[in-house]
């Protein structure tokens, strides 16, 4: 039959694709547990090192993941209300302030984080410090977090659950926490981590806004790719893919709910 | 989810609906405005003016950048690169994407997933992946020397930027294909099959146009995202003339701020105009992104 082999030849292109994006994932899971890469398989497996990346870079680790958790709450501070006001005022302006905030997102990292460094970098005290890479990390991922928080306050019908609660009497601000927040719930959710994950990842705008006290993750494995040998690399790598592929795994999981939901 | 209340055709017929204006709800927009303005417009507006600030005799950062050959060419080879690799990613994606959003079979949720973890992968872990697949101990080398007695390393050249680009656009093709081509109305092509159109026909006159404003909008994000990837460039060696390497060199080597600030405005510039223009064509071919 015409279809099924049609069908075959599609299968085998999307399997292709797949490895094209899975071997070298695989490749280095298998570097980073190698006594010996450059011997292969044959030298033996080993937890050796990955110690010795805990020992050499886990202050990357913990920096990493205290930035991605106050970067989640400063977006969700920021994002949620402005999400609100976005869906609620929906006019020329507030249309204008969406595209505005996008536009981190597009401009390349290195421009957004130059920009940066040239206006507040003479700042020392605040240069040197973790926040200096919060702000970046900030406006690079609100937008991650305000578009789906946008998108479930759309399918909601917010502005009934609002007027009845109005008539009940409850004011703005207990409308906005106790009607609003809780029936976007699951956007909040999907935007926190995503914006965690780009966050633990985030790479163009902290290389340039990193000190050597300041040192995050993906800075960190770029030291190594540099200076390291390919297994110590590798385990980094390894360490930072163990971080990040329970969130990812997360995020799809949630998103294939909040599409089932929008179906029913 | 709020099913008692919900008329699933007016929301999907018009996503935003027209509410009351009140002016109550512009106040939540005031601390997303007030970091905007603070570090983001302020600085950018800096950058503006720092490009064309001249340094003795050379110029502003604008002239220096557009008299010369280099940049003009790092810019020019910088844009190649992010268009071919768009076009690459939209051919393959949109094969995979249609074909995993149509058919149902075992395995088939494992591949979409296992498809769309790299998108979250920043640049310097990509550039690393593409070094053990070209690099000098990668397996392409392995493969060359087992069957031509030469290693294959191409990782550290333009064609190795070219496999890492490409790694982290794909999955974002395939996302967006699969949505869009979920929203296709499938009678469309029922009837052109009915009528007697080949797979070939039905294809190309109904699913690539529908398809088309989905396909042009994701375009224009990977280009964007390629123009700017730095991480990936910065693993594979600061030797490759691409302008994000470019602003990097001149901004640490030479400490020169008005050519980095001139050239990060260009790119920015390039960049921005590239979505506002696919934007602007998606928008009056009356797409759905």
């Amino acid at each position: 039959m015409k279809r099924s082999t049609l069908f075959a030849a599609q299968l085998i292109f999307t399997c292709l694709v797949c490895a094209f994006m899975l071997v070298p994932v695989l490749l280095s899971l298998l570097a980073g547990l190698t006594r010996n890469y450059f011997q292969g398989l044959s030298s033996g497996l080993t937890f050796d090192w990955l110690v010795q990346v805990w020992q050499a870079y886990s202050p990357t680790v913990w920096l990493s993941l205290q930035l991605a958790v106050a970067c989640a709450l400063c977006v969700c501070v920021i994002g949620v209300p402005a999400a609100y006001a976005l869906v609620r005022m929906n006019n020329r302006f507030s249309r204008a302030f969406e595209e505005l905030m996008v536009l981190p997102v597009a401009m390349p990292g290195l421009a957004s984080a130059l920009a940066l460094l040239l206006t507040y970098g003479h700042l020392g005290g605040f240069r040197g410090s973790w926040l200096f890479i919060l702000v970046g990390h900030v406006l690079f991922t609100l937008p991650f977090l305000v578009r789906p928080v946008m998108a479930v306050m759309q399918r909601q019908h917010l502005p009934t659950l609002e007027d009845a609660a109005a008539s009940l009497g409850a004011g703005p601000l207990r409308r906005f926490f106790t009607v609003v927040v809780p029936n976007c719930r699951a956007g909040i959710l999907a935007g926190v981590l995503m914006v965690v994950t780009l966050s633990l990842g985030e790479f163009n705008l902290t290389w340039m806004l990193h000190t050597p006290m300041t040192k995050t993750l993906p800075v960190g494995l770029a030291d190594s790719y540099a200076s390291a040998r390919l297994e110590v690399a590798s385990a980094y790598t390894l360490l930072f893919l163990l971080m990040i592929v329970p969130l990812l795994i997360a995020l799809q999981a949630l998103s294939a709910r909040l599409s089932r939901g929008d179906q029913r | 989810m709020s099913s008692a209340l919900s008329n699933r055709s007016a929301v999907r017929a018009d996503s935003r609906p027209l509410w009351r204006w009140r002016p109550g709800a512009a106040v939540a927009l005031v601390p997303a405005a007030a970091v905007l303005l603070a570090f983001w417009i302020l600085p950018l507006a800096h950058l503006v003016l720092l490009g064309g600030e001249s340094r003795g005799e050379a110029g502003s950062g604008y002239w220096q950048v557009l008299s010369s050959g280099q940049y003009l060419s790092s810019l020019a080879q910088t844009s190649v690169l992010a268009a071919s690799v768009t076009l690459a990613a939209l051919l393959v994606g949109s094969i995979s994407g249609v074909f995993l959003a149509r058919q149902r079979f075992f395995g088939r949720s494992a591949l979409v997933a296992l498809l769309t973890f790299p998108l979250a992968f920043p640049g310097v872990v990509v550039g690393f992946l593409v070094i053990l697949l070209a690099g000098r101990q990668g397996i392409f080398a392995a493969l060359g020397l087992g069957l031509v007695g030469e290693r294959w390393v191409f990782a550290y050249s333009l064609a190795g930027l070219f496999l890492g680009y490409l790694y982290f656009s794909i999955p974002r093709v395939i996302l967006t294909v699969m949505a869009a081509s979920e929203s296709l109305d499938a009678s469309l092509e029922e009837a052109a099959r009915s009528l007697g159109a080949s797979h070939w026909r039905v294809t190309w006159d109904v699913i690539v146009p529908g398809l088309m404003p989905a396909l042009v909008s994701c375009g224009a994000i990977c280009f964007a995202t390629s123009m700017g990837a730095f991480g990936t460039a910065f693993t594979l060696g600061t030797q490759l003339n691409v302008t994000p390497v470019a602003i990097y060199n001149v901004f640490t080597n030479y400490a020169n701020f008005s050519v980095a600030a001139a050239l990060s405005v260009i790119l920015g510039a390039l960049t921005w105009v590239v979505l506002l223009v696919v934007r602007k064509w998606v928008r009056k071919s009356g797409g759905l992104l």
